[in-house]
């Protein structure tokens, strides 16, 4: 399914270094747990390090990078798109937890 | 009208008759597999964040990280073991490609059984899905809802592991099918990297 030439250049060396990588920025998640900062700084923080995680993981471990490019902007963008479409809707989701801004529940 | 017939008029006319974007066609099944199951543990997650974010009395149970230090560890390695099961196979090594792909499937119950106990302390301590003695009760029916999902999908991933090695090893299958279903792998191990810091490292007890 990937071409020969990919599997000639690429060698075992590749994955080891991006598990190295995932490894370590799971490790930083960890530290970020115990860092003493605001819940909301917390989460982002440890959102962008699993955004780069999952990045590194599709790219690599997935064979994402090696396929057409075509391909890669297709899931790419098909991916992020139903993602932000489903926060349209969350909003109004938030709403009836929170009860904010259109009513409060007492 | 034959695959032949097709692929003749689409060179005649331009056209050309084939996998989209040049990705076999069972690749490209998992791949959009993948993206919709994407959409599953995100609403999941999401709809967590939301009432995490809403709900005051929040518990945070978790006095250890070691237990999913471990289990997050496990997890990574079973997919670079997973790379080489793929790369033994495309070398046309299958003994080798088997015994990688085993030892992806004995991380996999290593990690389901680590989970399975993580959930028994807990229960152990009062948590259910409606009640736990720490806050609100919604904790326990996110909480088991997401890793539960995570855990079903572990578990049916073993399952792929063993039956598609098996079948590899006999001559059914080959690499091709071994790479499709390590997409499957690396995307439950991609998953567990959004479900630890929200589920777990966000509710450590400080």
């Amino acid at each position: 399914m990937t071409t020969v030439e990919e599997h000639k250049s690429d060698g075992i060396g590749k994955d080891l270094i991006v598990y190295i990588c995932l490894l370590a920025l799971a490790g930083v998640q960890f530290v970020i747990a115990y860092q003493n900062i605001d819940a909301s700084q917390m989460f982002t923080r440890m959102l962008v390090v699993a955004i780069v995680e999952a990045g590194l993981a599709m790219l690599f471990f997935m064979h994402l990078w090696s396929e057409k490019r075509t391909f890669l902007w297709f899931v790419v963008i098909f991916t992020v798109s139903v993602l932000l479409g489903m926060q349209y809707g969350w909003t109004d989701s938030s709403r009836m937890v929170t009860g904010v801004p259109y009513s409060k529940v007492h | 009208m034959s695959q032949a017939d097709l692929t003749m008029e689409g060179h005649s006319t331009g056209l050309t008759v084939g996998p989209a974007f040049s990705v076999p066609t069972k690749k490209l099944a998992m791949w959009l597999f993948i993206i919709a199951d994407t959409m599953t543990f995100a609403a999941c997650l999401v709809a967590y964040g939301f009432l995490r974010n809403g709900t005051p009395n929040w518990p945070r149970p978790f006095h250890s990280i070691t237990n999913v230090a471990l289990m997050t560890f496990i997890l990574l390695t079973s997919s670079l073991t997973m790379l080489i099961g793929l790369r033994s196979a495309r070398a046309g090594d299958k003994a080798g490609a088997f015994r990688w792909i085993m030892i992806t499937a004995t991380l996999g119950v290593v990690f389901a059984l680590l989970h399975v106990r993580e959930w028994l302390g807990l229960i152990d301590e009062g948590m259910t899905l409606f009640k736990n003695p720490w806050g609100t009760g919604l904790f326990g029916a996110s909480f088991f809802s997401i890793t539960g999902l995570h855990l079903t999908h572990v578990t049916c991933g073993i399952i792929a592991l063993i039956a598609v090695g098996v079948r590899y090893k006999g001559g059914r299958y080959n690499a091709d099918d071994i790479e499709v279903l390590g997409l499957y792998w690396h995307f439950v191990d991609l998953v567990w990297m959004f479900v630890v810091p929200l589920v777990y490292l966000l509710n450590l007890a400080h």
